[in-house]
C-alpha cells in the first residue's frame, strides 16, 4: 500500500533521510519509532505529498507521490505533528472545510461529519470554537480531519504528543479501533505505545532506517544478544571482576545488589557465569536472561548506529 | 470546484469570525462618512452662494462631490486594504494550517483563487457599504448614473489590484505585521512612482507614471472606462496572482 523507494530529502546542504526504503502492505498498523530530528516526519510529509523527494520514489497504492499528487492525497488521512486547525471556527465548521476540500459532495458529508465526530467521541463539542477546546479535545479533532472521507491509508505524526495518560489511552483504543482494513502508519518515540498498537515496527535514526520488523521479532533477535541478570553475595568489586573474566562477557554492570551481563550476541553466558560465582565462594541467588524490552533494541539500535538485518 | 468553494467558504467563516474585518470596515465607512458630509457640506455652501445663473449652472453634484470623494476613497483604500489580506497565506504558515491546505486534494490554484474570491467578496460588502451616501445624494441633486456605475467599477478594479498585490505580499512572510506594512508599503511606492517625471519637468505622462496604480483611476470617475486602464489592473492582479502561485510552489519544494 505504501512504499518507500530510495527516499532522499536534502534541506539546503542539511540531510533530513537519505536512502529511506521500506514497505507497507494493505491493513497493516506501523509504527515509525526514532529519536526527535531522525526523519520521521519528514518521511511522512513526502508519503503525504506536502514535499517532493530530493530523490527517490514514494508510492501510495501504487501511485507516485510526485507525479499524481492529487490521486494520492484523496486516498491518504493526515495528522500533521503539529496538528494545525482553524482557531476561529467551530468544530463542525471545520470539519465541513475538510470535507469539502477533500471532495464530499453536500448530501453525503453531513452523514460522513456526524460519523467522524461519534467515532472520535467529539459530539458534545461539535458546536463549540476550536480555539476554546483543551488539548485532547483537538487532537481528537485532528484526528477526525484524518478521517473524514474514510481514507484507505492513514499517516499519523505523534498522535499523542502532549497528551495526559488518560488522554493518550483513549487516542490509543482509537487508533486500534480503527486498524482493520486500514492501513496506518504512525510515528512515535513512545515505545510502549508502540509495542501495543503496532503489528510491525520501522526504526529510523538520524535519517536512515535501521530496522523493519515485528516488536517480537525485533526482541527476540536482540534476545540473542545475551543480557543476564545475576544476584549473588560477597565482595562487589570481586564479583564483578570475576564476572568480567567470564569468557563471551562484555560488560557489567552492578546495581542495587544485581549484576547486569552483556555478553557476545552467540553464547549464552549462564553457565560460565554461575561457574564463575560459584568458584569465587561466593552464594549464588538468582541468575537469569534479562528481559529485552522494544526499548532496549531501540537504544541499542539508536546508539550503535548498528544495522539490524 | 469543490476545492475552491471549500476555501472560499471557509476563508468567509474566518473573516466574519475575525476582528479585522469589522475594524476594517468601520474605519473605511466612518472615513468614507466623514469625507462625504465634507464635501456635501462644501456643495452646500457653494450653491447658496450661486445666485447668478452663470455660477448656477456650474453646480453639478456628481463633479463637485462624487469626483473628489472618489478620489479620496482610492487613498483610502491605499491604506486599509492591506489589513484585510495581510493573513492570507502569512496566517497560514505561522499556525501551520498551510500542511493541511498542501495534503488535502487541492489544487493550488484553487486555493489562491478560494482565498482572492473570499477577501473580493468582503471587500464587495464594505464597498457596498458606501452606497446609501450616494442614494442619498441622489435624492437632493442629480448625479450622473453613468459615472457612479463606471466609479464603483474603478474602485473594485483598483481594490483587487491591492488586494492581489497584498495577497502576493502576504506568502511571503510568516508574520501578518511585516505582511501589511510591506504591501503598504508597495502600494505607495506604486501610487508616487510617477511623481519622479512630473518633478524632472517632463510633466508626467512618461512611463513610470504609467506604471502609477492611482493615474488609471482617474478616467472612471470622470466616467471613462478605459480599456487601457481595465487592462491595468487586471494584468497588473495577474502578474502578482502568478507570482503567488510560484511563492507557494517553491515554498512546497523548500519544505
Amino acid at each position: 500500500m505504501i512504499e518507500a523507494i530510495g527516499l532522499n530529502k536534502t534541506y539546503g546542504n542539511v540531510p533530513a533521510i537519505s536512502d529511506v526504503t521500506f514497505r507497507i502492505e494493505r491493513g497493516e498498523v506501523i509504527g515509525f519509532l526514532g529519536p526527535n530530528g531522525a526523519g520521521k516526519t519528514t518521511t511522512m510529509r513526502i508519503l503525504t505529498c506536502f514535499m517532493p523527494a530530493t530523490s527517490g520514489t514514494a508510492l501510495v497504492d501504487g501511485i507516485d507521490c510526485a507525479e499524481r499528487p492529487l490521486e494520492v492525497r484523496r486516498r491518504i488521512g493526515y495528522l500533521p505533528e503539529s496538528n494545525p486547525l482553524y482557531p476561529e471556527l467551530t468544530v463542525r465548521r471545520f470539519l465541513t472545510f475538510a470535507g469539502r476540500a477533500k471532495g464530499l459532495g453536500s448530501a453525503k458529508r453531513g452523514d460522513e461529519i456526524d460519523r467522524v465526530l461519534s467515532l472520535c467521541g467529539i459530539e458534545s463539542v461539535a458546536d463549540r470554537i476550536l480555539g476554546h477546546l483543551s488539548k485532547g479535545f483537538r487532537q481528537r479533532v485532528g484526528l477526525a480531519q484524518a478521517l473524514i472521507g474514510d481514507p484507505p491509508v492513514l499517516v499519523l505524526d505523534e498522535p499523542t504528543i502532549g497528551l495526559d495518560p488518560t488522554q493518550i489511552i483513549e487516542i490509543r483504543s482509537l487508533i486500534k479501533r480503527l486498524a482493520g482494513d486500514r492501513t496506518i502508519l504512525l510515528s512515535s518515540h513512545i515505545l510502549p505505545e508502540v509495542s501495543q498498537v503496532c503489528q510491525r515496527v520501522i526504526i529510523i535514526n538520524k535519517g536512515r532506517v535501521l530496522a523493519s520488523d515485528t516488536p517480537a521479532n525485533l526482541v527476540s533477535r536482540m534476545g540473542r544478544s545475551g543480557k543476564i541478570l545475576v544476584r549473588a553475595t560477597g565482595p562487589r568489586e570481586e564479583i564483578v571482576g570475576a564476572l568480567a573474566a567470564v569468557p563471551g562477557a562484555q560488560r557489567v554492570t552492578e546495581a542495587g545488589g544485581a549484576f547486569e551481563i552483556e555478553g557476545d550476541s552467540q553464547d549464552d553466558l549462564r553457565a560460565g557465569v554461575a561457574r564463575a560465582v560459584v568458584q569465587g565462594g561466593w552464594d549464588l541467588l538468582e541468575l537469569r536472561a534479562g528481559d529485552v524490552t522494544l526499548e532496549d533494541v531501540f537504544l541499542h539500535l539508536v546508539t550503535d548506529e548498528r544495522e539490524v538485518a | 470546484m469543490n476545492g475552491f468553494l471549500a476555501v472560499y467558504r471557509r476563508e468567509l467563516a474566518s473573516y466574519f469570525q475575525s476582528a479585522i474585518f469589522y475594524v476594517v470596515a468601520f474605519v473605511f465607512l466612518g472615513i468614507f462618512g466623514y469625507l462625504f458630509f465634507a464635501s456635501v457640506l462644501a456643495y452646500g455652501y457653494f450653491s447658496f452662494q450661486a445666485q447668478d445663473p452663470m455660477m448656477a449652472s456650474q453646480l453639478n453634484g456628481t463633479e463637485m462631490v462624487l469626483t473628489p470623494l472618489f478620489h479620496d476613497t482610492s487613498v483610502v483604500m491605499l491604506l486599509v486594504m492591506p489589513l484585510l489580506t495581510m493573513r492570507a497565506f502569512a496566517e497560514e504558515r505561522k499556525t501551520g494550517t498551510l500542511e493541511l491546505l498542501f495534503t488535502y486534494p487541492l489544487r493550488d490554484l484553487e486555493t489562491l483563487l478560494g482565498k482572492l474570491a473570499a477577501v473580493l467578496t468582503v471587500f464587495g460588502i464594505v464597498l457596498a457599504g458606501t452606497l446609501p451616501c450616494v442614494a442619498f445624494l441622489s435624492s437632493l441633486t442629480p448625479i450622473d448614473p453613468g459615472v457612479i456605475a463606471s466609479s464603483y467599477t474603478g474602485l473594485f478594479l483598483l481594490g483587487s489590484a491591492f488586494l492581489c498585490l497584498g495577497i502576493f505580499v502576504s506568502s511571503l512572510t510568516e508574520n501578518q505585521i511585516v505582511a501589511a506594512v510591506v504591501s503598504f508599503g508597495a502600494l505607495l511606492a506604486f501610487w508616487l512612482i510617477g511623481v519622479v517625471e512630473q518633478f524632472s519637468g517632463g510633466g508626467g505622462g512618461g512611463p513610470l507614471s504609467y506604471l502609477s496604480i492611482l493615474e488609471h483611476f482617474d478616467a472612471f470617475t470622470r466616467g471613462v472606462v478605459d480599456t487601457r486602464d481595465v487592462a491595468f489592473y487586471l494584468l497588473f492582479c495577474a502578474f502578482f496572482l502568478f507570482g503567488t502561485l510560484r511563492v507557494l510552489e517553491s515554498m512546497r519544494w523548500r519544505g
